[in-house]
């Protein structure tokens, strides 16, 4: 059954569109992640679900009631915003009461909440103190409690982690994830960080420029980007993006580009997904990771390919080392384990695996 | 080595003592200046406040500035109760009540608009509304003697002229503008995120302005009340002019007391009665003062 359904819908500051016509979905207990960059439109879509700003046009649904015209304290929601919001001047304990109290639950029955909620949280020593007194994280629990003791029909969520350190944020990110599986409320989460929407979500609607770019569970959105954009948003060093060109002449398909040597690398492809492409120019993705040293275990390998490629700059990074390779007059991160890095000036001879690799129509930047 | 540290530390310790002189003259001058500019301001207080207490023969003899001979509290009760001012000689106290009749319901009542005011103006902001704002905002810079004739018609129309009622209608409606700029531009650093989060959890225009606005007032009630307070005290205009005879605030009935027609000056009554009609805004500031810089000072969030 669908928690939230979202059709169409549309918002106008003026002559600006906002939102271009957002379709979307959560089925109940799911997590839905809305990613993108600023000014994308994902912030001010989750202010139209909480009925904090107004629908120009479309519909809104939360199970299935139309609750577009529905006024924020109607809707069943409960939110957490970016600056917590809490009341200043109100206890921890009076902050979480404040919306039991408007919605006149009996006293005895609002005690019992808190106190729930202040365990499963961990923030029963707090509950006298007032949020001034709290540090980052502290507040950012407070927060969550102010909502959980609402049992809402949705959670929302605007950026909730983007005020914290980043060590508390990762601490604070996987808390968040217990959370929802302990109490598998439908959720949905606005942040402009791509690895919380990719650790966090059941389903990731990656956002740009007022339209859903793609929607889709983290792994389909991660290895089959719909196009250029969500490919280059999700992963961080970001996709690689090459201009090339598909020949077929002799047998197996294979994908050409120049080389800095006055040479061309021609890497094979697999799985007949030449015939899909529309004309002989793609832009191929390759991820960093999907690059690594040519070895016996992976040369001559069923879907690999190998060329060689020099390395201008190497940056280790402890775990992993990045290097920047050029392809052609092309700057291509690659990511490697230490062991297998490259060393500065190096013509690195690499094996790229295929499978993996995207193509993406010029014309559309859609992925072929 | 050692020599060079040692020399190092020794025009190091040079410098220092030249900047901590130079500190020193500089403290002097700034302390001397402060304490000129409070003389200035303290001595003509100090003149009334002393004459208050000499006989007015002694005044006569020796002049307004100088140091007491004598001294005797009877001034303070004639002006209180027993002088005569325009015919009626039953002193300033029913001026005094008067102005105290204005001025407590007019400072709680525009401060309570201003704060109403302010709060939609920054928070449920409207179309317009910005417009609305602008035309309030030119109250602050109106000189009152333009509202004098639209005031003495309206409350003519009203049945409200040479009332103590008509001048608290006057000093909430001249007041607004102020009271409704101090709450406006106080509320606009409370973040509106608070509004929203209070309106998920189902709080109402009332119930935010009650729970979450007001809590978080202090500081700008307090600058509100004692500017309102003191200006509505203080002001002479609106109370000369609309009001006369019993009906005038103590501000008015003063200026009527100097020009009292008896021959003989009577400086000491007249320095009492001064006083007493300085006392309430001063007061207000010496308990209230330390209140209204840090109010100033302070914004909604800290």
């Amino acid at each position: 059954m669908a928690s939230l359904t979202i059709r169409n819908l549309r918002k106008s500051f003026g002559v600006v569109e906002v939102l271009k016509g957002v379709d979307l979905e959560a089925n109940t207990g799911e997590f839905i992640a809305l990613v993108g960059p600023s000014g994308c439109g994902k912030s001010t879509l989750l202010a139209m679900i909480a009925g904090l700003e107004t629908v120009t046009s479309g519909e809104i649904y939360i199970g299935d009631r139309l609750v577009n015209s529905v006024q924020p304290k109607d809707r069943d929601i409960a939110m957490v915003f970016q600056s917590y919001a809490l009341y200043p001047t109100m206890t921890v304990k009076e902050n979480m009461a404040f919306g039991m109290e408007s919605r006149g639950v009996p006293k005895a029955e609002q005690e019992k909440t808190i106190a729930r909620v202040a365990a499963l949280l961990q923030i029963e020593p707090f509950l006298k103190r007032k949020p001034g007194q709290l540090s980052g994280g502290q507040r950012q629990r407070v927060a969550m409690g102010r909502a959980l003791v609402r049992d809402p029909a949705l959670f929302l969520f605007d950026e909730p982690l983007s005020n914290l350190d980043a060590k508390l944020r990762v601490d604070m990110r996987t808390e968040i994830k217990k959370l929802h599986q302990r109490i598998g409320k439908t959720t949905i989460y606005v942040t402009h960080d791509q690895v919380e929407a990719m650790t966090l979500a059941s389903r990731i609607a990656v956002m740009h420029q007022g339209e859903v770019q793609q929607f889709a569970d983290p792994d389909t959105v991660y290895n089959r980007p719909a196009n250029v954009f969500v490919a280059g948003f999700m992963g961080s060093p970001s996709m690689n993006f090459i201009d090339a060109e598909i020949t077929s002449s002799g047998g197996a398909p294979t994908v050409n580009f120049p080389l800095s040597g006055g040479g061309v690398a021609s890497l094979a492809l697999h799985n007949g997904v030449a015939g899909r492409a529309p004309s002989k120019k793609v832009i191929l993705g390759i991820r960093p990771e999907h690059l690594s040293r040519q070895s016996a275990n992976n040369s001559g390998k069923q879907g690999f390919a190998t060329m060689s490629a020099p390395v201008e700059v190497v940056e280790p990074t402890g775990a992993e080392t990045m290097a920047v390779l050029k392809f052609g007059d092309r700057e291509v991160v690659g990511r490697f384990s230490p062991d297998e890095a490259p060393k500065t000036g190096e013509n690195m001879p690499l094996a790229v695996d295929m499978t993996r690799a995207c193509l993406f129509d010029p014309a559309t930047t859609r992925l072929i | 080595m050692a020599d060079a540290v040692l020399t190092a530390a020794g025009v190091e310790d040079r410098e220092a003592a030249i900047a901590s002189r130079r500190r020193l003259i500089s403290r002097i001058v700034i302390y001397g200046l402060l304490g000129l500019i409070s003389i200035i301001y303290i001595v003509p207080f100090l003149v009334v406040f002393l004459n208050s207490f000499r006989t007015n023969e002694e005044i006569g003899q020796l002049g307004l500035i100088s140091l007491p001979r004598s001294f005797r509290l009877d001034a303070w009760p004639t002006a209180w109760s027993d002088f005569c001012i325009g015919g009626q000689c039953d002193g300033v106290a029913r001026y005094f009540w008067n102005s105290v009749a204005m001025v407590i319901p007019a400072t709680i009542i525009s401060t309570a608009l201003g704060a109403i005011n302010g709060y939609i103006l920054s928070k449920w902001k409207f179309p317009g509304s910005e417009i609305v704002f602008g035309f309030m905002l030119l109250g602050v810079f109106m000189p009152g003697q333009i509202a004098l004739l639209p005031w003495a018609f309206t409350l003519g129309q009203l049945g409200l002229s040479n009332s103590v009622y008509g001048l608290i209608l006057v000093h909430c409606i001249q007041g607004l503008s102020f009271t409704t700029l101090f709450f406006r531009n106080y509320y606009v650093s409370v973040p509106d995120d608070l509004l929203k989060a209070a309106r998920i959890d189902g709080a109402g225009f009332w119930r935010i302005f009650w729970k979450i606005m007001i809590p978080l007032s202090p500081p700008i009630i307090i600058v509100t009340v004692i500017w309102q307070f003191t200006g509505i005290w203080n002001e002479y205009l609106f109370g000369v002019v609309l009001n006369s005879g019993s009906n005038q605030p103590i501000t008015a009935a003063l200026v009527a007391l100097s020009m009292s027609g008896t021959s003989v000056r009577t400086y000491d009554v007249m320095s009492a009665a001064v006083l007493i009609g300085a006392l309430p805004p001063l007061l207000v500031y010496f308990f209230g003062g330390k209140y209204f810089v840090r109010g100033l000072t302070q914004g909604a969030i800290k």
